[in-house]
This record gives structure tokens, C-alpha cells and sequence, in this order.
């Protein structure tokens, strides 16, 4: 059994795979704001809605089957947070068998494994009864098949047998084990054996007659402990493969819960994410997802998701149309929202490949095969060579994990040394990476840097400026404009953008 | 031809095994030598047959037969798995020893006479097939063949298999925790009855919780104690069972109580006696596969013109070969009159190495075994005595000098004109002029016995002596300090030659030293 509500075909990892740049990527899009949004203080869903964030998918096919799963969430956010919380019960409360986790005898590892599976069968049935109610309310793929498995994997002819067996394994009636002779004349081969008749020869005239001595029987003494070890043991040996086969039966479906758990929590996530963005007025929208080839960035009102739950105001959105761009170099004032932007693209991007809404009031864009950042340290110290020498090292570290189709976020990289050194490496970096097939999006005041693009006329290089009012208010949009050499100085400033500009 | 095993030609010489080991043992490093070979085979208790040196070349060209025949895989293979099935069957019986049920006891015995039969005829079977030359082994093979047709062990065989098929067709049930386990006052009762095909639940069980398996859990499966022992609800058990099977269990206590002794001395002899041969042959395997060589050595019980090609040390060997290190032969040969090889050298240069081969070289081929070389001639002595510088004893109140002499003294009032003498780095405790005096008296008594003698000595005046003594020295190579044990080669004893080499061993000669310090 498994949840399939993250993959159609797999189940969610949880096994958060850190790394540097990852960690760095984290820093640079204030992801944790975003992941705070929608866990909302429970541990859990933080830790589960990082890693679904982090762990982008590569395949619109996936994208577009949790967006219709989570497109069900929104519809039915009660029954949702029920089944949440029915796994929830069901691992809380086997936690409370501990103690039969101690000892490692058959014997007690039996009893509370049924005892376990007792708890878990009632969790199923109740699971059954949501299914059973609720199923049509529900259109996505993934929630039908979900519902669909729990209808047919636990109907209730088996939850009957299930039941039956539980009650049977506490052999009330006593433990039947079959034998054959070994080496040595010891016995070997022991075999749980399903008495032939509920009582076994006379044992039906027990009812009329009283009992009946047997034929064949070894008596111990009370006293003789050594003995009852010995029982102990052979009985042991007997229910050693039924108590293997029920612990593990609890294992996986606590796995089961475990995994149901994980996969809801996500959506739980997604759920209080909209919640307050909707309070906020904010528009949101799914987005269409587009191959890794297309190399395409097309988007009405797209904001700062992070700024926007840290604001009051609403924020401000920008429009780009991107088609078939490789490089997008984006340069003009300080305060200009520049971050911003670069980080509402990083955000939307990682947001689109995890199966979510996007912030924006359309969103169409290509899938990349991982996401990178690559900042300005500003609390480096250092002296520039060695600010240089970090921020290569940090380049190398984001190299080795780079492939065709990655995407990578520049912010005023490269600048800790002058100008012309610092075009240089930008440009001979830039430059294999676009050929690699990489996607780049630089923010830079690198001039020289930045018009050595513009001088080549690239069909897939697009020149993107913070814009900047005439009475020198920052719009926070951005437009596409050439690169300015903005140290020419006033004079210059002022020919192109008016008197007014302090 | 009358098979008296396969050590030795007479029953009388089987019967001579030393249980201790020669005096020289230690000093020849034959002591790791033979701990090396008898590993792992403590049980067949081997040491004595190393210990005792064979006196005449017929037992020794009875015991090459033998070993020729075993170099053969086909030979030596059948008498491994033999040798594994007997190992087999002592451990069993080693078991009923130990155990204390009577119908425990019982199928240990059975289970190795079981073992025996197919031992016995598997070996019988392919030994007539193997192709034997040797006249021990054809002996044997004759012996082993009659006893297998014998009506005794025919018989033995069919009644061991009826039996045994008998025991496994038994199965039973025990059941545990019935409504009658508390029938009688102060005691539990557990029942037995036999199996009427009951299903398997464990299989039910594990049917119906089947489609919750996801992925690799884990195995809560209980390790149950395997030994062979059984506790007394095990036995009641068992005795139980046997109720239900009377005549099965009647048949088991006649049968064990009629083959109690069923070894045939001659064939555990063998079984013991064998493993001479193939623990040898294991042993050196490992020195042929790195590329040494071993050889059957022409022996002579009168002519002491012997000679060795590529010998080398067989501990050092061992120990050169396990650090991954390579090992150094040597060569050696006696002309003429020569009977004294005296070896002068540098220190560490493989001279105690050398002496040493000697020895072992002229011990093992006189324990009818192959040795280290390519080829050799090696003297059939009757006594072998070493003199290897010992540790002072604190308890020997006399000086080392004195003690040393004691020694001397001792073995030249034992030997005879066929024993070998080997002397190591006598007489160190002395002055140099006091040691050149002793040394020329000692020398002259061996010569004029005719002795063959290795003496390794830094005495230069010694290799000279008489016509009779040869002069080897030891060398170093000069560009390999990989090479840990050198060439023992026959040339005059000059004392000045290997000064420059050490000096260049070291890399400190005046090339060596502009070469290596940076202008």
C-alpha cells in the first residue's frame, strides 16, 4: 500500500540530501520565510514542505499531477486535514507500545505486534469510511487512485480476516508445532501448524465429559524453571516466522501512515501558504510548466512571494516575456528591486517545480534541472583577493553539480575585484555555461561585463534595467533597457533620464 | 605385498617415532617449519612423524613414491575428501561423547557411520581409478577395496541407510498452552502426537498481511542457539516420540548397540598417516605458486659431494612471502674432498640464513620430503648437531666461552664420520686471537674426521684451512635495497669488498652523496 499523492508512481523521499549550494540557495531566496508561511509553527510540515521545495521535479507531468492534487486540497481542506490527522493518531499511538520493543523473544514481539495491528486496523477502517464518504468529492488522479486503493485493498471481508487472524494468534487454544528429526535426533524444521479441527481427537468430548488425559504428554514440574524456559523456547522456535511476518506487517503500515503523513503535509503546507496570501488580496495562480528546452520565462504580476508575507502593503508584480532566452542580464540602480526580482524568480521557479501555485497572475516557464544562486557575500571581511578567491571557490563547489538545463541565479557576482577583472571572469564563466546549455539570470554593475553582451546583438541574451522615474522614485518594475555605464556621472545620467535625478 | 601404512617400510621403524623434537630444531628455524606445515591439522597429531628422520634410502624412496603420486591432483583430491569425511565423523563422535541421551547418542553414532561407508567407498572407488605408482598406495588401494566388498561393511551400509531413511520420515507435533496443560495438580503438561498433515499457519499469516510490504523492514526473526544438546523437555520430547515409533527406535538401539566399534584401525591409520603428505604439499604449494621451486633430492648415504641449486630457507621463506617481500636462493656445491663450507661477510648478508638452509635442507630430505631448490644431492647422515650462539643463562654459572667449549665438546664425543655439523658465530665472547686459536683446534678435529660441516665465521683465516674447506662469502647487492637476504657466493674471503658496498647499500658513497645533496 502506499499514498502516491507526491508521485504517481513513487513515494516522497525524505531524505534531505544537503548541500553547500543548497544551503546557500536557502540563504540567498529567504526560502525558510516561505517554508515558515505554510508550516505555520508545526515542525513537521516545515520539514517536509523544505524538502518537497528543495527536491524540484524535472518532469511537467508531475508538476501538473500535484497541482490537481493540491487543486483538490483547496476544494476539500477539511476531510483533507481529517485523513492528516488519522495517520497522525495512528503513529502517535503505536509509539505507546514501546515496550514490547525491548525484548527481542518471539513471544513479545508477538503481542504487540497484534496489539499494534489492532490499533492500525481500526486507523484503516476509519481511513475505509472517509473513502467511502468522500471519494466523489475528490477528481484529481492522485487522490481517485488513493481512494480507490483503500476501497479495494481493505474491504471488509479482509479487514474481517485480518481480524480473525489477530484473535487467533493469541492461541487461546494452545501452540501447535510440528517437527522433524535432525541431526543428532533434534528436533528441526519447526512449523507453525492451524489445528485441523478447533479441538484436536477427543478433544470434542472435553464439552460432555470433562477433561481427558492425553496419551502422549511430558509433565514439568511448577518448580522446574529450567523447563519452562525450555517450553518457552520451543514455543519460540514455533511462532518465530508469524511474529517476524506481523512485526513487519506493523512496520509497513506504520510506513504506510508514516508516508500518508509526509505526502498530506505538504499539501497542508500549500493550503496555509494560500490562505494568508488570499487574506493579503495577493493574486496566485497555477503555473503551466514547459520542457527544460524551451528556455522560456513568461509572466504577468509575478511578486516576492517572501516579501509579500513580510510586508503589509501589497507588493509590486513585474511582466517578463522571455522566449528562448539563454542570458538575462539585468542591471540599473541601487534599490531598484533588483533582488527582488531576481529572487521572486528563483522563488516561482522552485515553487512551479514542486507542484504549487506560483505568485503571479499568470505564470508560464520552462522547468530546469536544478536551481543555483550564486550571491555577493557583503559580511565577508576579507580583502578583496580573498573575497575573489571565496566566491570562486563557491563557483567551483556549484560547477561540479551543474548540467545542461540548470539554472543559475547570479547577484553581482564576481565584483570583489575591479571592473575589468572582474568582466573577465564573468564573461569567460557566462560564456561556457550558456554554451553548455545552461541558463543564466545576472544582476550585475558590471558594465563592462554587461554592455560586452549587449556589443554581440545574442537573439537569446535579453537586457532587463530596474526602472527609475524621472523624479528619481524607484517603480520596482523592470524593463528592458540597455546596460548604463552609471559612473559617467551626472551628466550623462541626466541626458537619458531627465533633470531630475538625485 | 604387505601393507604397513604409509610412513614407513616396516612395521618395527612405525613403531621408532620420536615424540620430541631434535636439539637442533630451534637453531634451524625448523620449529616454525613444522608449526607451519601441522596448522590446522592438530587433530591428526603430525609432529611426531617430523621429528623422526628416516634411516635408510629405501623408506626414503618408499615415502618420494608416495608424494610423487599425491602431486597428482586426482590423488591428492580424493584423499582430501576422504580425509574431510573422517574429519567429519570424529567430530560427531566427539558429540556422543559429550551428550547424554540415549537416543541423541544413538544418532550421532549412526550419523558418523554414515559418513564412514560413503567415505569409505568413495575412497576405495576413485583410488582404483587415480592411476597409483607408488608401491604405499597400491598396497593401500588393495586393502581399502577388499574391506569395502567385506561382508561385514556391505552389511553395515544397507542397515545404516535403512535406518537413517526410517528417522526422517518421522515428524511430529508438540502442542503448548492446551485447555489440558494444567490437567495434573502442580504440573504443566505439553502433549506429542504425530503429524496428520496440519497446514502451516506461518504461511497463512504471512499471506494475509502480504500486501502491506513495502520496501526492506526489519528482520525480527529470533537467533535460536544451535547447539547440539538438548535440555530435558527436549529429551522427554524425544522420548515421547519414540513411542510413537517403537520399532523405528527398537531397530536404532540394536543396531548402535551391535557397531559400537566400527573403525578399521588400518584405514584410521591411514586417515592420520596421510596427512604427512599432504600437509607438506599444502604447505609448499604456496612457495611454488610464488615461483620457488622444490625438488626430490638424489640422496647418498657415502658420497659427501652434495650440492644445491636455488635453495633457499624455508621459515625465512614463509615470512618473506607473507610480507610480500622476495625471497634470495642460494647455490651450493662440495667437489672432491671439499667438506667444509666456511662463510665470512658482511653482518645481515644472509650467512645465518645459509647455514641454516643447509641443515634444513639435508633434514627434510631425510625426512623423504621434496626440498627448496631446483635441484639437489644431499648426504643420507645418521646424526645432525648445530651450534648457534645461545642467550647467556643466568643459571649456567660458567662463563659463555666455557660454555661454548661444553658444547663443542659435546658434540664431538657424539658424532660419527656420517653426521653434519653446523656451526654459527662460535666463540664471540672471546678475544679475537683467543677465538682464531680455538677455532683452528675445532676445525682441525672436523677435518679430520671428514665431517660435512657449515661454519659461519668472521674469522677470515678459517676459509682458508685446509684443502678441504671452501671459502663463501656474503654479499650485498648493491642497487636493490629491496632485497633482504643475499647471495652466499664462492669466492676468497677478502674482508675489504664489502665495506664499500654496505657504503653504497646505505647510498652514502661520494657519487651517492653529490647526487643527492641539492647545490
Amino acid at each position: 500500500m502506499k499514498a502516491l499523492l507526491m508521485y504517481r508512481d513513487q513515494d516522497f523521499d525524505l531524505q534531505l540530501k544537503s548541500s553547500a549550494a543548497q544551503d546557500a540557495m536557502v540563504k540567498d531566496l529567504e526560502l525558510n520565510t516561505l517554508v515558515n508561511a505554510m508550516a505555520l509553527g508545526d515542525e513537521f510540515i516545515f520539514m517536509v514542505c523544505k524538502q518537497a521545495v528543495l527536491s524540484s521535479l524535472h518532469d511537467t507531468d508531475t508538476i501538473l499531477y500535484r497541482q490537481n492534487v493540491l487543486k483538490d486540497c483547496l476544494k476539500n481542506p477539511a476531510i483533507v486535514k481529517d485523513i492528516y490527522n488519522i495517520a497522525v493518531e495512528a503513529i502517535n499511538e503505536e509509539k505507546k507500545h514501546f515496550w514490547g520493543l525491548l525484548s527481542k523473544s518471539p513471544d513479545s514481539i508477538l503481542s504487540r505486534s497484534i496489539k499494534v495491528l489492532q490499533m492500525f486496523v481500526e486507523k484503516l477502517n476509519r481511513l475505509r469510511n472517509v473513502a467511502d464518504q468522500h471519494a466523489g468529492k475528490f477528481c484529481s488522479e492522485g487522490f481517485t487512485a488513493f481512494f480507490t486503493m483503500l476501497r479495494k485493498e481493505l474491504d471488509d471481508d479482509y479487514l474481517a480476516s485480518v481480524k480473525v487472524h489477530l484473535k487467533e494468534l493469541k492461541f487461546r487454544g494452545g501452540v501447535l508445532i510440528s517437527a522433524d528429526l535432525g541431526t543428532g535426533n533434534k528436533g528441526i524444521n519447526y512449523v507453525l501448524r492451524k489445528p485441523n479441527s478447533p479441538f484436536r481427537k477427543r478433544g470434542c468430548l472435553w464439552w460432555l465429559f470433562g477433561v481427558e488425559p492425553p496419551d502422549y504428554a511430558y509433565y514439568i514440574s511448577d518448580r522446574d524453571d529450567a523447563g519452562f524456559r525450555a517450553i518457552g523456547e520451543l514455543k519460540n522456535r514455533g511462532i518465530n516466522t508469524v511474529a517476524n511476518a506481523l512485526a513487519q506487517s506493523a512496520e509497513h503500515i506504520l510506513g504506510f501512515f508514516h508516508m500518508l503523513r509526509s505526502e498530506l503535509a505538504f499539501y497542508l503546507g500549500c493550503l496555509n501558504l494560500h490562505r494568508q496570501l488570499e487574506q493579503k488580496g495577493e493574486p496566485m495562480c497555477f503555473p503551466q510548466p514547459m520542457a527544460a528546452g524551451t528556455r522560456n520565462h513568461l509572466f504577468e504580476g509575478l511578486y516576492d512571494v517572501c516579501l509579500a508575507l513580510i510586508i503589509k502593503e501589497r507588493t509590486v508584480g513585474n511582466d517578463l516575456y522571455a522566449e528562448k532566452k539563454d542570458l538575462v542580464i539585468i542591471t540599473g540602480a541601487n534599490q531598484g528591486g533588483k533582488s527582488t526580482f531576481l529572487r521572486s524568480m528563483g522563488l516561482s521557479q522552485l515553487m512551479m517545480q514542486c507542484g504549487m501555485f506560483v505568485p503571479a497572475s499568470s505564470f508560464r516557464a520552462s522547468v530546469c534541472h536544478g536551481l543555483f544562486t550564486h550571491y555577493k557575500r557583503e559580511e565577508d571581511a576579507t580583502m578583496n583577493s580573498g573575497k575573489l578567491d571565496e566566491e570562486l571557490s563557491r563557483m567551483n563547489d556549484i560547477v561540479s553539480d551543474l548540467k545542461t538545463g540548470s539554472l543559475v541565479l547570479f547577484n553581482e557576482s564576481f565584483a570583489a575585484t575591479n571592473e575589468r577583472e572582474g568582466s573577465e571572469i564573468a564573461r569567460q564563466i557566462i560564456c561556457a555555461l550558456i554554451e553548455k546549455g545552461i541558463r543564466v539570470f545576472y544582476v550585475t554593475h558590471l558594465y563592462e561585463f554587461a554592455s560586452s553582451w549587449h556589443d554581440r546583438h545574442m537573439e537569446n541574451v535579453l537586457f532587463l534595467r530596474a526602472e527609475r522615474q524621472a523624479d528619481g522614485r524607484r517603480t520596482f518594475k523592470m524593463v528592458a533597457g540597455e546596460p548604463l555605464q552609471t559612473s559617467f556621472g551626472q551628466d550623462i545620467y541626466s541626458k537619458i533620464f531627465g533633470a531630475d535625478c538625485s | 605385498m604387505k601393507f604397513s601404512g604409509v610412513l614407513f617400510t616396516t612395521k618395527e621403524d612405525a613403531a621408532k617415532v620420536s615424540p620430541v623434537a631434535p636439539d637442533f630444531f630451534t637453531d634451524l628455524n625448523l620449529d616454525q617449519v613444522v608449526n607451519a606445515i601441522t596448522a590446522g591439522r592438530e587433530e591428526y597429531d603430525l609432529k611426531p612423524f617430523f621429528y623422526t628422520p628416516l634411516k635408510d634410502l629405501d623408506a626414503v624412496a618408499y615415502r618420494h613414491e608416495i608424494m610423487r603420486d599425491l602431486e597428482n591432483d586426482m590423488v591428492f583430491g580424493c584423499i582430501e575428501r576422504f580425509s574431510g569425511k573422517f574429519s567429519k565423523m570424529r567430530a560427531h563422535l566427539d558429540q556422543v561423547r559429550k551428550l547424554h541421551y540415549k537416543y541423541q547418542k544413538e544418532a550421532g553414532l549412526l550419523a558418523a557411520i554414515e559418513i564412514y561407508c560413503e567415505a569409505v567407498n568413495t575412497l576405495a572407488e576413485e583410488l582404483t581409478e587415480s592411476g597409483l605408482k607408488s608401491r604405499g598406495l597400491l598396497a593401500f588401494g588393495e586393502y581399502i577395496s577388499g574391506y569395502a566388498q567385506s561382508e561385514d561393511f556391505t552389511a553395515l551400509l544397507a542397515e545404516t541407510e535403512n535406518l537413517k531413511h526410517d528417522l526422517s520420515t518421522i515428524r511430529y507435533c508438540v502442542l503448548i498452552g492446551s485447555n489440558r496443560a494444567r490437567i495434573r495438580r502442580n504440573a504443566y503438561c505439553i502433549e506429542v502426537s504425530k503429524y496428520e498433515a496440519e497446514i502451516d499457519y506461518s504461511i497463512q499469516v504471512e499471506e494475509t498481511f502480504a500486501k502491506f510490504k513495502e520496501g526492506a523492514v526489519k528482520d525480527y526473526r529470533a537467533e535460536f542457539p544451535e547447539w547440539l544438546e538438548m535440555n530435558h523437555v527436549e529429551a522427554g520430547i524425544l522420548n515421547l516420540v519414540a513411542g510413537l515409533h517403537p520399532d523405528i527406535f527398537a531397530t536404532l538401539d540394536s543396531y548402535c548397540h551391535q557397531h559400537m566399534n566400527y573403525l578399521d584401525k588400518t584405514l584410521s591409520d591411514f586417515d592420520r598417516e596421510i596427512q604427512f603428505y599432504i600437509a607438506y604439499l599444502v604447505y609448499t604449494a604456496r612457495f611454488k605458486q610464488a615461483g620457488l621451486k622444490f625438488c626430490y633430492p638424489e640422496l647418498s648415504d657415502s658420497n659427501k659431494e652434495v650440492h644445491s641449486e636455488e635453495g633457499f630457507d624455508i621459515a625465512l621463506a614463509g615470512k618473506l612471502l607473507a610480507e610480500g617481500s622476495l625471497v634470495v636462493c642460494n647455490d651450493f656445491y662440495l667437489r672432491d674432498i671439499e667438506r667444509v663450507l666456511v662463510v665470512s661477510g658482511p653482518n645481515q648478508g644472509g650467512k645465518t640464513t645459509f647455514a641454516r638452509t643447509f641443515g634444513q635442507l639435508h633434514y627434510l630430505a631425510n625426512l623423504g620430503c621434496p626440498v627448496p631448490g631446483r635441484k639437489a644431492g644431499l648426504f643420507l647422515y645418521d646424526k645432525l648437531f648445530t651450534h648457534f650462539e645461545r642467550e647467556e643463562n643466568i643459571q649456567n654459572l660458567s662463563g659463555k666461552l666455557q660454555d661454548d667449549l661444553d658444547r663443542i665438546h659435546y658434540i664431538l664425543s657424539r658424532v660419527t664420520p656420517h653426521s653434519i655439523i653446523i656451526m654459527n658465530e662460535i666463540f664471540t665472547s672471546t678475544t679475537l686471537k683467543d677465538a682464531v686459536f680455538l677455532s683452528k683446534q675445532i676445525m682441525g678435529k672436523i677435518v679430520q674426521l671428514g665431517l660435512l660441516c657449515v661454519c659461519v665465521t668472521f674469522i677470515d683465516e678459517m676459509a682458508t684451512f685446509s684443502d678441504s674447506t671452501v671459502s663463501m662469502v656474503s654479499s650485498v647487492v648493491p642497487y636493490n635495497t629491496a632485497l633482504r637476504s643475499f647471495k652466499i657466493v664462492r669466492r676468497p674471503a677478502d674482508g675489504l669488498a664489502y665495506a664499500i658496498s654496505i657504503a653504497e647499500k646505505y647510498r652514502l658513497t661520494y657519487e651517492y652523496l653529490k647526487e643527492r645533496i641539492e647545490s
